[in-house]
């Protein structure tokens, strides 16, 4: 979805606004203003979730009991096990104690597992798809658009750009439908496996299998993430297309290519690495849909299956996962970056 | 005042015209932008006018008449589903709810968005800085788990509410962060302008300042972000619909594409009834991502010559 892009822009002038604060408040402080932000929002998102789901009017005990019947001294006893005799303040930090250490409740469906337990099972598979996704997408992305925008309007330019803008106006799952129908073993070509992420009966080494299931998921969103990072490469290296210091190089005699790829581009990959620090975050959410299409066993399709409940414990863990694991890695990124584009530090 | 004389109201009113005037025509020469427009224009007229050559009648189970899963043929030019419902008459009712839906929501993320980014950047201090944080959390946190937590509480806690409603405000609420933050910037570039201090040196109240100098001048950045943010939200309608969070009462092009999945359109062959309505999203989508970008290199120059 578009959201990432538009966020990067800001983000660039705003980590090179951080950067020049570096150089005058000393960088032991900023890093620990960072630290002190990536921690406030961690909090408001503990808030949030306990408001949202405590809060809420009706009374969580029956909720926890769907509709099945119950006798009132079940109902006490439950309240008293979820905490609802106690005031609010309490109930919050009980929340928070439990999740800091953890515990993150006993889910609904999925066998009253703990929360902790099925998210942990299912965080790899989404790691893996995600994670080759965005790598991949990045290093395609990144030459596609930097060829796209030094040779800026001619008909590579034209098909690469039409192609992006294409693929950004589709619903990334629906674009997984489609490479299934023509793809999947069930219709069309019969080429790779239609969902899951390993297949007992095929007898192929676990390895081999879970790449073979694989590749359909990871090419959908490879190409819906190619997208955005060639636009965004395009976009700067056509920032760059007329600045002196390229007319130095040519002067000096050198190709155009040499011009690119010595000159150019170590100055133009700063934003797209910046998205892709960024997206790093959002890879762990960024396939909840996709994986749904695929049955691929990570915490999207998890999520989907927490839906028909709805678990809400289940949700509720999810979420915070979700939203931690973004505000972590955007700190991450937000910390190194300085080390990546010196102007930042010495601006 | 003479009668002759144009009082200051008049005034705005032809400079306004102008300024429309002379955007329609660096519209009008975008050739993306025009292509965009007429995807959209006819998107809307198919909404608006279903209802004269479709019968609502022929999307329920009941009454549907045609043979279960055909494919696309002459009486059903993008064939059945599994009910024998003709996917051309669903895909062309889906229309209506989906453009509501996408409509209603970018109307209320663009108010939301505004008065936050307006308020942010007006209020310096305190108020700003708490308002700069809640966008903040909400810029970072990620759309969906944030919907869906969203619409499943909202599902949950209120049954009663029509669940086209519920789509409609959880797209309303989680995607204005992006509005806000450019609202705020351009609020915090007129801050500085002169004439907002000589207002402020004449005595000019917090609403005289925003009304009359900060609003008039956010607007623009606004309508600007709406295109692109009415095919954000169509997206998003669409997504949450798939996931099962969508209104069957009120069937869009998203709860079209979930019934086809969960009956299994995919392993049963039955392409038509998942690839159509995809193209109508696609389509209608486009339609508004090219008008916006043509919308923004419009209204800010140093974008132009880059298509």
């Amino acid at each position: 979805m578009a959201i990432p892009a538009v966020a990067s822009a800001s983000e660039t002038a705003e980590v090179a606004a951080a950067g020049r604060r570096i150089s005058r408040a000393g960088g032991g402080r900023w890093v620990l203003r960072k630290l002190f932000g990536a921690a406030l929002t961690l909090a408001f998102v503990l808030v949030f979730n306990f408001v949202l789901f405590r809060l809420m009017p009706g009374d969580p005990a029956k909720a926890f009991l769907r509709g099945r019947a119950a006798n009132p001294e079940r109902l006490i006893q439950l309240r008293q096990q979820l905490g609802l005799g106690e005031p609010l303040p309490v109930q919050f930090w009980r929340y928070a104690m439990a999740t800091v250490s953890g515990n993150l409740g006993d889910s609904w469906s999925m066998g009253n597992r703990p929360v902790t337990e099925l998210i942990a099972e299912r965080l790899w598979p989404t790691v893996l798809l995600s994670g080759t996704s965005v790598v991949l997408a990045a290093l395609i992305g990144m030459w596609l658009g930097a060829r796209a925008g030094w040779r800026h309007g001619r008909a590579f330019d034209k098909l690469t750009s039409g192609a992006a803008i294409g693929l950004y106006s589709l619903p990334e799952w629906w674009f997984g439908l489609l490479l299934l129908l023509l793809f999947g073993s069930t219709t069309g070509l019969a080429l790779f496996p239609s969902g899951g992420m390993t297949d007992p009966r095929g007898g192929l080494n676990p390895a081999v299998d879970a790449l073979y299931h694989l590749v359909l998921p990871c090419a959908t969103l490879t190409l819906v993430y190619i997208a955005e990072y060639s636009l965004v490469m395009r976009s700067s290296v056509l920032d760059e297309r007329y600045a002196d210091y390229l007319t130095t190089a040519r002067a000096k005699g050198l190709r155009d290519d040499q011009v690119l790829s010595r000159h150019a581009l170590p100055n133009a990959l700063l934003p797209t690495l910046t998205l892709f620090f960024m997206s790093l975050g959002y890879v762990v959410s960024g396939a909840i849909t996709v994986e749904t299409v695929f049955s691929w066993p990570g915490l999207g399709y998890l999520s989907y299956e927490a839906l028909s409940g709805p678990d809400i414990p289940l949700l509720q863990g999810l979420f915070l996962v979700f939203s931690a694991s973004v505000i972590l890695l955007n700190l991450v990124a937000d910390l190194i970056y300085p080390f990546i584009d010196p102007r930042v530090r010495l601006a | 005042m003479t009668a002759t004389a144009l009082t200051p109201r008049a005034l705005a009113r032809q400079r306004r015209r102008r300024a429309l005037a002379a955007f329609w025509n660096a519209f009008r020469r975008d050739r993306e932008g025009v292509i965009g427009l007429v995807l959209l224009l006819v998107c809307v007229a198919v909404a608006v006018m279903a209802p004269l050559f479709v019968d609502a009648d022929e999307l329920s189970v009941t009454r549907a008449s045609g043979p279960p899963l055909v494919g696309p043929s002459g009486a059903y030019p993008l064939g059945t589903d599994d009910d024998g419902r003709s996917v051309l008459t669903m895909v062309v009712w889906g229309s209506r709810t989906s453009l509501l839906v996408g409509l209603t929501a970018t109307a209320i993320s663009m108010v939301i968005g505004t008065v936050v980014g307006v308020a942010a950047g007006h209020f310096r201090g305190r108020p700003g800085g708490l308002l700069d944080r809640v966008t903040d959390f909400f810029l970072v946190v990620p759309f969906l788990p944030l919907a869906i937590v969203l619409a499943t509480v909202l599902r949950d806690r209120w049954p009663d509410l029509p669940k086209v409603l519920a789509v409609i405000v959880v797209i309303g609420i989680t995607s204005w962060p992006v509005t806000a933050r450019l609202v705020r910037a351009q609020a915090l570039a007129v801050e500085g302008r002169p004439y907002l201090e000589r207002a402020k040196a004449l005595g000019a109240g917090n609403w005289h300042q925003i009304t009359r100098h900060v609003l008039p001048n956010v607007m623009p950045v606004v309508f600007a972000n709406t295109t692109l943010s009415v095919s954000i939200a169509i997206l998003a309608e669409t997504t949450l619909s798939f996931l099962g969070l969508g209104d069957p009462l009120n069937p869009s092009w998203g709860t079209l594409l979930d019934g086809a999945y969960s009956a299994g359109a995919v392993s049963r062959g039955a392409w038509w009834w998942a690839v159509f309505p995809g193209l109508a999203v696609a389509v209608t989508v486009l339609g508004f991502n090219l008008c916006g970008r043509a919308v923004e290199r419009v209204l800010d120059p140093r974008l132009r010559g880059r298509v």
